[in-house]
């Protein structure tokens, strides 16, 4: 063994530098980290600088654009349509979240009961979220038609209506038509997540209620509810975030329409600034609505500092 | 990671059928109708000749009297459409392998070797999820334009991974935790490399996880509009959601049946690669709230 121990030494002292960078976790976080860091960096760390940059100037597209400072926001704040854009905004959101919500719970109580097939109920239940959001708008818009919608149909042969009604023409039936297909397509993931967070809560703590003679509405009431708290939180968050966000789903079905009655900011801002070449001024519309977002993400921050999620994984 | 398993709540098996009738199942069917129709609507459009479509007075628009293949036919022969699937199979596959790439070693970083600061890094990554590509899109196209990817796969391929890796990292994250740290330990003693710790221990133990994170990453990419809508203009380089939405429609002309059947086959991989790992899909998207 003496004979091998010469060898072994030199070639630690001529590696050490080397090896012990890789035995530093330091070092080797460090480069763990290169690829997220460098695409997370490049395609949406400065991205998200280059946007505040450009909402403060008059770039157009295939133009160079200079610093014009908050002009964007001053006009923006005289343009009606902005405004209308906000209203629909926050109205879209506000009534699609509260009726996901509403359907996502009491799909998700539903789904907690004793039931036959319920893997696959599961299942089926969460295919509006996984297929592709335009693709399925699609079918609503189709299912919306003027002269062909199965909806008019069906009421009308139901008895319950004289003539078709113009979903997609008039502007407050295009604004709740859009809200239902947004509803459509958010109750399976609220429901989804609100299940498995049913699941985590301990049955001994109903049977301990029903021992007590405690009513369904009672048990709801006192434990599924405040049990339920933290995740109802942070599903909310998310949808909220979804719902303000959408363009996908406004786009396919109306595109703004009709006399932008159901332009979001999102829609406006695609609109103005590469339907209309107007960079800078879309970046503007684009930079209003992250306000709003910080302030949805700060509630539940604050909201709930006693649950784990937010604490970036800590055990 | 938990899965999500029966653990219903006692004693329902005092309550007579009908009543439990009205409470549960009832309702229950009621939504699932909601959930389902669109679809249902979808596939009888897609197979419905244009007579029927389009007569609500001869025909009962629910059923298909003369089922015909014309729809498919005309989307894959007179249109772009095979092109465009095998753009967004191209696109969804690279960004989905790129982005897995990236969040296993950022996850087993922040999660396993616990460098200084890996804390507020993940924190950092987390919170890049919550920027919507609402926001980004716009100045995204910008520097698409400046590194000359416009209109290109590339565009999109490099794009994707901006949602898809705080995602996938945060899942991966959960799983590398619930890895007893002890294995790593004994493998660091008998001399192996972080590498060759993460390779043979931790990566296949957290193959769920890994699965879960790269369906999840393919099914976002295949879903993913504004992006695609903004950096792509020529048809044979669009996906399908893009293809659809802007080839499909001629004016004021609609075609209604290679919309729909545009839409139906579209949206047919997804759920099918869906079913196939159901339960890991599931458990993801519940775990990752829950976390």
């Amino acid at each position: 063994m003496a004979v091998m121990a010469e060898p072994v030494a030199a070639q630690v002292k001529r590696s050490s530098l080397w090896s012990r960078a890789f035995e530093s976790r330091n070092f080797l976080g460090a480069m763990f980290m290169v690829p997220a860091i460098a695409i997370l960096i490049l395609f949406l760390a400065y991205p998200l600088a280059l946007g505040f940059w450009l909402g403060m100037t008059d770039t157009k597209i295939g133009g160079v654009g200079r610093y014009i400072g908050f002009q964007n926001f001053v006009s923006l704040s005289k343009d009606s349509v902005f405004w209308l854009s906000v209203f629909n905004t926050i109205f879209y959101t506000v009534f699609a979240s509260i009726v996901k919500f509403a359907i996502g719970l009491y799909l998700a109580l539903l789904l907690n009961e004793r039931l036959p097939f319920k893997s696959m109920l599961r299942a089926i239940v969460l295919l509006p979220f996984v297929v592709p959001t335009v693709l399925s708008a699609i079918a609503f818009w189709w299912i919306y038609d003027s002269q062909f919608s199965i909806i008019s149909w069906v009421l009308i042969k139901a008895g319950l209506l004289t003539h078709y009604i113009d979903f997609l023409g008039d502007p407050w039936n295009a604004r709740w038509s859009v809200v239902l297909a947004n509803i459509w397509r958010g109750v399976p993931f609220v429901a989804i997540t609100l299940l498995a967070g049913l699941q985590t809560i301990s049955p001994s703590l109903y049977e301990a209620a029903n021992l007590d003679g405690a009513t369904n509405m009672q048990r709801f009431r006192h434990i599924t509810l405040p049990m339920l708290s933290p995740i109802i939180a942070v599903v909310m968050t998310f949808s909220v975030l979804m719902t303000f966000t959408d363009f996908q789903l406004i786009y396919t079905i109306t595109r703004g329409g009709p006399i932008n009655a159901t332009h979001l900011m999102a829609t406006l801002s695609f609109q103005r600034a590469i339907t209309g070449g107007n960079l800078g001024e879309g970046a503007a519309i684009s930079n209003a609505m992250i306000p709003f977002l910080v302030a949805a993400i700060l509630l539940s921050f604050f909201g709930l500092q006693r649950s784990r999620w937010q604490q970036g994984g800590r055990d | 990671m938990t899965t999500v398993d029966d653990q219903s709540v006692g004693m329902d098996y005092l309550e007579s059928f009908p009543k439990k009738f009205l409470r549960v199942y009832l309702p229950l069917g009621l939504i699932v109708v909601f959930l389902l129709f669109p679809f249902y609507w979808m596939a009888v459009t897609t197979f419905k000749p244009d007579a029927e479509m389009y007569d609500y007075e001869k025909y009962n628009p629910f059923l298909i009297a003369h089922p015909t293949l014309e729809h498919i036919h005309k989307l894959f022969l007179e249109t772009d459409y095979p092109q465009w699937m095998w753009n967004t199979v191209v696109v969804s596959v690279s960004s989905t392998f790129i982005s897995l790439f990236a969040s296993v070693c950022a996850a087993y970083a922040i999660e396993r070797l616990r460098y200084k600061g890996s804390r507020y890094v993940g924190l950092a990554i987390f919170l890049g999820y919550l920027v919507p590509p609402s926001i980004l899109f716009i100045p995204l196209a910008a520097i698409v334009f400046q590194l000359g990817l416009f209109d290109g796969n590339l565009a999109l391929i490099l794009t994707y991974p901006t949602f898809l890796i705080p995602f996938c990292t945060w899942l991966l994250m959960g799983y590398f935790r619930t890895i007893p740290y002890e294995l790593e330990e004994c493998a660091l003693i008998d001399g192996a490399t972080r590498l060759q710790i993460l390779t043979k221990i931790t990566l296949p133990l957290s193959l769920p996880g890994v699965i879960s994170a790269g369906i999840f990453a393919f099914t976002l990419s295949w879903n993913e509009f504004i992006y695609a809508l903004t950096f792509i203009s020529s048809s044979e380089n669009k996906t399908i959601p893009v293809g659809a939405i802007t080839e499909l429609v001629n004016g004021d002309v609609y075609h209604w049946g290679a919309l729909m059947a545009a839409a139906l086959t579209g949206s047919v991989p997804v759920v099918i690669l869906y079913s196939f790992f159901v339960e890991y899909y599931v458990s993801a998207m519940t775990g990752a709230v829950k976390e």
